[in-house]
């Protein structure tokens, strides 16, 4: 008997739960209500269904339960039953089904006027490209990878020369546009996923892959990765910006160009980086230090640079260090000599040169605490 | 060696026993297992209570979790099923006297502990156990930003070789046992649904392990001598890598066509051990038995069509998304006359209330749920949204570890008489029950919300997301409570388990009056060989319950033929024909 009574809470549970629980879908911001019905219509199908099934056996619980002297009735099949079963089935089946492949028609089909955006994404950072004037995105590629070329576009192409970068995580798009978003990843599987727009692909490296939707509310989105992508995953964070299309076209006339990064880069080490602490800024952007290392405060995958330098460490063995030059110095030379307690051990040995090494230093010292300003002047001079 | 001892080693340890193996196989299982609920309550320690205990930091977070799902549904759920329950089950229920090879059967179970044993050491390995998700997706499960990419991933895949090579061993066991051993009048359509369940899901493991087989050399030739038949070109952590060519893609492929029929490996027996439960215990016929083997049959066969579902927003070609959501909601169909005849056999039956009944009621009721949600998943645009996120690992745990999970208890409380001779204590088992079928539910029901909410799975830490509001958390505090009371309680099953097996009642020979045919071994616990100097004869089919004019209310299988009883197409035929050849 307590079966059946479980049951029936379960069922009335259930549904109360769900009228009164105080989460469900984060509020639209593309085209894409299309999905919010189709999941409305299969939760009201799906639904029904639970409900029925459990009364049924709550009823049947109640009703046939073992009494003194009572016996089971024989009835192993009925044809006609079956029959019924399987053809009302059939027809729940196919109204979940047809709808679902309508949607998904739409879903595949971008059209054809669609603002091409292309989401590169790497371990555990985002970046993005929109074609130049000439509507066409450069070729890539991996082997192209590089500190002055973190996006992997190919030098030699030309419809790639006025391509517009977006060396950073938050990207801004056009209300009331569709945008067709082409992926690409440098490393491993990613996904590009904004609850709020509903639509979102894997990026795989070495293929592009495609969906589409157009953003129907202004406002700041929250971009994240949700495909496991190693120990960074739940820090790989992005942002989309939606607004009118006046302010769209400001901020994107102000994006470098993929030409004039690379005329920058080219450019005498002496006269492109100022300082040390310049140059050590922009090395830590292309390499790639940022993904991990904020400059916040905010711990990431790894330590944040803001106060870092003459912070006293715990390292994973219990012993202490003191941060100062030589200890990053032979931090970044090899990274997996020592572990930091609370942080896995997963940054890379990357290649610098000994100038490339003391600029990037100079600038982590730079953000160090108070009393280590002094050191930087040292540093620098050195 | 002495005899004494060498009778002990031949009997319990070098067993070629199927009961013997069956049980080594479930301890061997049910202590792996434990090892998986205590990953799973460390991972909810850290979801429930970010930042609260400092050893659970990211890397091991991700060993947790990929260790947890690996351990759960290979070397638990698949093992038990087919390695414990069909070895025990198989040879007893078609009247056979033994597996057909019984040497091979044995090696079997010291495979699979030697997989167990090399999947047990990369817990030991410089960088522990990968951390790679259960899926082992590469590139990123071979490259240094997941835990484990060196030694922990390679033993991973060499356990999983290992384990294959023994699921092949015990599957021909099987398959060969049940189309060659049946004994007289035992044909295919008088077999109990156990029987069909495991049969049909040890094909589908013949067929879905050799891709997991295959794609896991061809990762560890890409970890280890660096081919490339998953790497294309990239640039890990800032270096170029050498590899070259190579398709991500191609392993998913791989693996959910292993995957996929996985699923149903683990679910097939655990329909076929409910409807026989419900049998049982509502002392009545399973409603529509014909019905039911075609459905288990076309379960199967549609499972191997079904894999891409997993990839729905994986990258592939997108026009795949129409073929594989309908094949998902095809299957929807058979699946649904299973629940439908589930319940339809309570219909004018005589329910009793016993333990292994009421973990067979709470399977159909979390299998509903699980079952329902998985319609939300399988057609492709629902599941745009909803993929990767908490409503993923909701669904999953509903239809394939929580229910199938209540069927492996409810099959224990069922046949543990028969294995020991002694009953398990149903005063320990109702707690275990209560606690364990109101908390799944309590903890994978709320779930869904999150993942509805855009929450995605395999996050260390959520900390700092706007979109996600604070009572999420609360929930995640919730849930983690639950999960660790949950977990605890699994101690008192073993306890029962360990307790009863010396200190038990005990049991009568067949003390829930089953018809099949493993009750009626003339000795309980059954001896090697099962069934004394004669095999038995069937006459009839393993659901005559209930049948009218009869003074018990059940009538065995190897009943003499007087009795009745008969399977309702042999109804109206002569006795000669209905008795069915032996095959």
């Amino acid at each position: 008997m307590s079966m059946a009574v479980v049951l029936l809470l379960i069922v009335v549970g259930s549904v109360l739960f769900h009228v009164f629980n105080p989460w469900w879908t984060t509020p639209l911001a593309s085209n894409w209500q299309q999905m919010d019905d189709t999941l409305t219509i299969t939760l009201v199908i799906t639904g029904a269904f639970f409900v029925a099934i459990n009364l049924f056996v709550v009823y049947a619980l109640v009703r046939f339960r073992h009494r003194e002297g009572r016996r089971a009735t024989e009835q192993p099949e009925s044809k006609r039953l079956e029959r019924w079963l399987i053809g009302g089935t059939t027809v729940g089946i196919m109204a979940l089904l047809a709808p679902g492949l309508v949607v998904y028609a739409n879903y595949v089909r971008a059209p054809h006027d669609a603002l091409v955006l292309e989401v590169v994404s790497q371990q555990w950072q985002w970046r993005f490209r929109f074609p130049g004037a000439d509507g066409k995105l450069g070729a890539s590629d991996a082997r192209f990878v590089g500190a002055a070329n973190p996006f992997g576009l190919d030098p030699a192409d030309p419809a790639g020369q006025d391509d517009l970068l977006v060396a950073a995580d938050e990207v801004h798009l056009p209300l009331g546009r569709p945008v067709l978003v082409l992926m690409r990843s440098h490393d491993v599987l990613h996904d590009f996923f904004v609850p709020s727009f509903r639509a979102r692909m894997n990026t795989v490296p070495g293929q592009v892959s495609r969906f589409w939707f157009t953003p129907t509310v202004g406002g700041r989105y929250e971009a994240l990765c949700a495909q496991l992508c190693g120990v960074g995953h739940p820090n790989m964070r992005g942002f989309v910006v939606v607004q009118d299309v006046a302010a769209f076209n400001a901020w994107q006339a102000a994006l470098p160009t993929f030409a004039s990064t690379q005329a920058k880069a080219a450019a005498p080490a002496g006269a492109a980086a100022g300082s040390a602490v310049e140059q050590g800024r922009a090395l830590a952007d292309a390499k790639g230090c940022t993904a991990c290392h904020t400059i916040d405060g905010s711990p990431r995958v790894g330590p944040t640079w803001k106060g870092l330098y003459g912070k006293t460490e715990t390292m994973a063995d219990g012993g202490r260090a003191l941060v100062d030059e030589a200890y990053l110095r032979a931090f970044i030379r090899d990274p997996q000599a020592r572990q930091v307690k609370g942080f896995a051990p997963v940054m890379p040995k990357i290649d610098l040169s000994d100038e490339e090494l003391a600029a990037l230093v100079a600038y982590i010292q730079s953000l160090g605490s108070a009393p280590t300003q002094a050191a930087t002047d040292k540093g620098v001079q050195r | 060696m002495k005899p004494a001892t060498k009778k002990f080693l031949t009997h319990y340890v070098w067993s070629q026993d199927h009961k013997v193996i069956a049980i080594q196989y479930a301890c061997t299982a049910i202590a792996v297992g434990l090892v998986g609920v205590v990953l799973s309550n460390l991972m909810r320690l850290q979801l429930g209570f970010p930042g609260q205990f400092e050893f659970i930091n990211a890397e091991r977070y991700y060993q947790f979790v990929t260790m947890h799902g690996m351990i759960m549904v290979i070397y638990l759920l698949t093992a038990l099923f087919l390695g414990g329950f069909g070895n025990y089950l198989i040879p007893l229920m078609v009247g056979a006297r033994d597996m057909v090879f019984p040497y091979l059967n044995m090696l079997s179970f010291w495979v699979y502990l030697l997989s167990v044993v090399v999947l047990m050491a990369s817990f030991f390995v410089e960088g522990g156990p990968t951390g790679a998700g259960w899926t082992l997706y590469p590139p990123q499960s071979i490259l240094p930003g997941t835990p484990g990419h060196a030694g922990g991933i390679v033993l991973m895949l060499v356990s999983l070789v290992i384990f294959i090579v023994a699921t092949t061993m015990g599957g021909l066991n099987y398959v060969t046992t049940v189309l060659q051993a049946r004994c007289e009048g035992m044909t295919l359509l008088r077999m109990p649904l156990t029987v069909w369940g495991i049969f049909v899901a040890t094909i589908l493991a013949l067929l879905g392990f050799p891709a997991l087989f295959v794609s896991g050399v061809m990762l560890l030739l890409d970890r280890t001598l660096g081919t490339s038949f998953f790497m294309p070109a990239l640039v890990s952590m800032g270096q170029a890598s050498g590899y070259k060519g190579g398709s991500p893609l191609l392993f998913q492929h791989l693996f959910w066509f292993f995957g996929h029929p996985e699923v149903y490996i683990v679910a097939l027996p655990a329909f076929g051990i409910v409807s026989d439960l419900i049998s049982v215990h509502a002392r009545k016929s399973i409603f529509g038995y014909r019905m039911m083997v075609w459905a288990i049959v076309a379960i199967g066969g549609l499972s191997v069509v079904v894999w891409a579902h997993h990839m729905f927003v994986s990258g592939m070609n997108p026009y795949f998304g129409f073929f594989f959501a309908t094949t998902t909601l095809i299957i929807a169909v058979p699946t649904a006359i299973k629940v439908y005849n589930w319940v339809l056999t309570l219909w004018h039956g005589d329910i009793h209330l016993s333990v292994p009944m009421l973990f067979a009621l709470a399977f159909v009721c979390t299998f509903a749920i699980g079952g329902l949600t998985g319609l939300f998943l399988g057609n492709v645009s629902v599941d745009i949204p909803l993929s990767g996120t908490y409503f993923v690992v909701a669904h999953f745990h509903m239809v394939m570890g929580v229910a199938p999970l209540l069927v492996v208890f409810g099959g224990i409380y069922h046949w543990f008489p028969k294995i020991t001779g002694r009953m398990l204590d149903d005063r320990i088992g109702k707690i275990h029950f209560w606690i364990t079928f109101l908390g799944t539910y309590a903890i994978y029901f709320p779930m869904h919300y999150l993942g509805v909410l855009g929450m995605p799975r395999r996050y260390y830490s959520f900390e700092g997301y706007q979109f996600i509001p604070a009572s999420a958390f609360s929930l995640n505090t919730f849930i983690t409570v639950v999960a660790l009371v949950v977990g605890a309680a699994q101690l008192l099953f073993v306890f029962n388990l360990a307790w009863s097996a010396w200190r038990g009642r005990p049991a009568t020979a067949n003390p829930w009056r089953a018809a099949s045919l493993e009750w009626q071994t003339p000795t309980t616990p059954p001896g090697h060989g099962n069934w004394g100097p004669q095999l038995p004869v069937v006459y009839r089919w393993a659901y005559a319950y209930g049948v009218p004019g009869q003074g018990e209310d059940y009538i065995a299988q190897n009943a003499p033929p007087e009795a009745g009883g008969l399977e309702p197409e042999a109804r109206g035929r002569s006795e000669g024909e209905a008795r069915g050849a032996p095959a």
